[in-house]
């Protein structure tokens, strides 16, 4: 469904890459966690499956295309192939929770009697049927983040994209919402899902992949947040007098941090 | 489905943004106004040299029963007298310096008269007779126009030879400076207009980044994403150009054909069968400048 070959992407400005030859291979219906610190470049290599991005080298094939190649009008044919969800949850303030839903299908042209139809089942899928008439502020960061995904998911794509949904959400509601993509995922929706959350990569024991520097270090099948090996590469760092090293550990000096790069945070706008 | 979103998307951006979508409106009328103003004194210009310029370089106006003229003691002009001026043009002496001559009657010059002063009170009250028969003559060298002034005066039966060129050419020389004023008016509001509309675009685009951000993300087209800004743009640029064309028109039909056909009966002024004629051109350049304007700020600050 989504695969990396060799792909790396260096931002202008930056001499570092932000990605650095990843290889990677998703199939339909997996449900995969991008793990890594802030600068590891899951931000990038999301934008590169979203081509909001397209890579320095190596080819990205999104659906069975190489997603450089596209020419710019059928982008957003290969996006209607894609939901996305973010942290900020991205409602828009003035809809109520029915018309934040509705306006990614009116934005592609569905037709009204689509919408009344496919609408309220997907609230219903999330757990939000009866609220359809609330204001985004009138909802709980949760019930925020349900609503965003509905509409992500609303158009039925392929591939759910997630970049720390539960980055903003305690635990308990963090849980509601990894069930609720575990459901999805289980209408055989691809899902990749960048985070940082240690508790819901370890509870939930799918395939992880691990940046580091934007070059992948790890690719787990039902992994946990981190390896034995990487904990006690996290150690030595915190304590890098006494701490006894491991066979992570050079690596991880090589490579560093290095994909921290100014705006970071801002890189979806 | 999209149609009702564009409608909503635009009246939302405009209502959003009144202020600005005011000043573009009233930018574009002010520069719009200018535009067409100039349009209307080359309209003026060539009417006038429609009938007068390109055609007839001297007249030799014959007498009528109440010329004044020391000449035209004996009254209206006689056949004798009149055969006499035509032998004269075409004598030897004149012959080097005339290309050709026309004979214009009494009918003839009723009806050009009144084509060309159509509708004024003064084509209602005129009468064929107080209108000069007269020969039209064209000049190989319209400089040489002293020639035929100076040998036919006191000519029995000339009232006046009146170079047409030279009492035309004053008028001529004003509208043309007028236009050239109304010109660079318009150049320097459209450069404004221009400006104004790329920058309410711009501020539209980034008060409404979330939409489109989301927009692009769900997958909606280069073309309904940037639709309804450019819409937006055009769509205040043409109602500026609407008030302009109410403006030109008010200026015609009260200023010219209301007061100034009056005022100064001189020769026939433009209707507002001529505004009509600019109104498509000053809507065109507003869609023009509207559409380069926000397509060129779109292409900058909107992603799509």
């Amino acid at each position: 469904m989504i695969r990396f070959e060799s792909v790396s992407k260096t931002y202008p400005r930056s001499k570092r890459p932000a990605l650095h030859r990843v290889n990677l291979d998703v199939e339909r219906g997996e449900f995969v966690f991008l793990v890594g610190a802030s600068g590891s470049g899951k931000s990038t290599l999301l934008r590169l499956v979203l081509r909001e991005d397209v890579a320095t080298r190596g080819s990205v094939h999104v659906a069975g295309r190489d997603v450089a190649r596209l020419s710019s009008w059928k982008v957003p044919h290969l996006r209607r192939q894609m939901g996305v969800v973010f942290q900020d949850f991205r409602l828009l303030p003035g809809k109520n929770v029915f018309d934040n839903v509705a306006f990614a299908l009116q934005v592609i042209g569905k037709s009204r009697h689509h919408i009344a139809q496919v609408v309220p089942e997907t609230l219903e899928l999330v757990g939000l049927a009866g609220k359809e008439r609330r204001l985004p502020h009138e909802l709980s960061g949760g019930e925020q983040q349900r609503v965003a995904i509905a509409r992500a998911f609303v158009n039925r794509p392929a591939i759910l994209l997630a970049d720390e949904p539960t980055g903003n959400l305690d635990p308990e509601t963090s849980a509601g919402i990894m069930k609720l993509l575990e459901r999805i995922n289980r209408t055989s929706t691809t899902i990749l899902m960048a985070t940082h959350d240690t508790g819901t990569v370890d509870a939930l024991r799918k395939r992880v992949v691990q940046l580091e520097g934007g070059v992948v270090v790890r690719d787990e099948a039902a992994g946990g947040y981190a390896t034995g090996a990487l904990r006690a590469v996290d150690e030595a760092d915190r304590s890098p007098v006494d701490g006894p090293g491991g066979p992570g550990g050079g690596r991880g000096a090589d490579t560093g941090w290095a994909g921290a790069r100014p705006g970071a945070t801002e890189v979806w706008r | 489905m999209r149609v009702r979103f564009l409608a909503s998307e635009i009246l939302g951006g405009l209502r959003r943004n009144t202020a600005m979508t005011v000043s573009v409106v009233l930018v574009t009328f002010v520069s719009l106004v200018f535009v067409g103003a100039g349009a209307l004194l080359q309209l003026q210009v060539n009417q006038m040299k429609d009938y007068w310029y390109d055609r007839v370089q001297v007249s030799v106006f014959l007498c009528t029963a109440d010329s004044e003229a020391p000449t035209c003691t004996s009254g209206e002009v006689t056949p004798s007298q009149r055969d006499a001026v035509l032998a004269e043009l075409r004598s030897p002496t004149l012959q080097p310096y005339v290309e050709s001559v026309q004979f214009e009657s009494k009918a003839d010059a009723y009806a050009r008269f009144q084509q060309q002063f159509a509708g004024t009170a003064i084509a209602e009250s005129a009468t064929e007779d107080q209108l000069n028969e007269s020969f039209r003559v064209k000049l190989t060298d319209p400089t040489k126009y002293d020639v035929v002034t100076q040998f036919f005066a006191g000519t029995p039966g000339v009232e006046q030879v009146q170079d047409q060129r030279r009492v035309l050419d004053p008028f001529f020389t004003v509208l043309n400076v007028a236009t050239a004023v109304a010109g660079g008016f318009a150049l320097v509001m459209i450069v404004a207009a221009a400006l104004l509309i790329a920058t309410t675009i711009r501020l539209s685009a980034f008060s409404r980044r979330r939409e489109t951000g989301i927009m692009r993300l769900v997958g909606a087209s280069k073309l309904l994403i940037q639709l309804p800004f450019l819409l937006e743009g055009v769509l205040a640029a043409v109602v500026g150009a609407a008030l302009a064309v109410g403006a030109l028109y008010a200026a015609v039909r009260f200023g010219v054909q209301g007061w100034l056909v009056e005022a100064l009966p001189l020769f026939g002024y433009v209707g507002t069968h001529q505004v009509w004629l600019v109104a498509p051109v000053l809507v065109a350049v507003a869609v023009l400048l509207a559409g380069t304007a926000s397509v060129t700020t779109l292409s900058r600050y909107l992603r799509v």
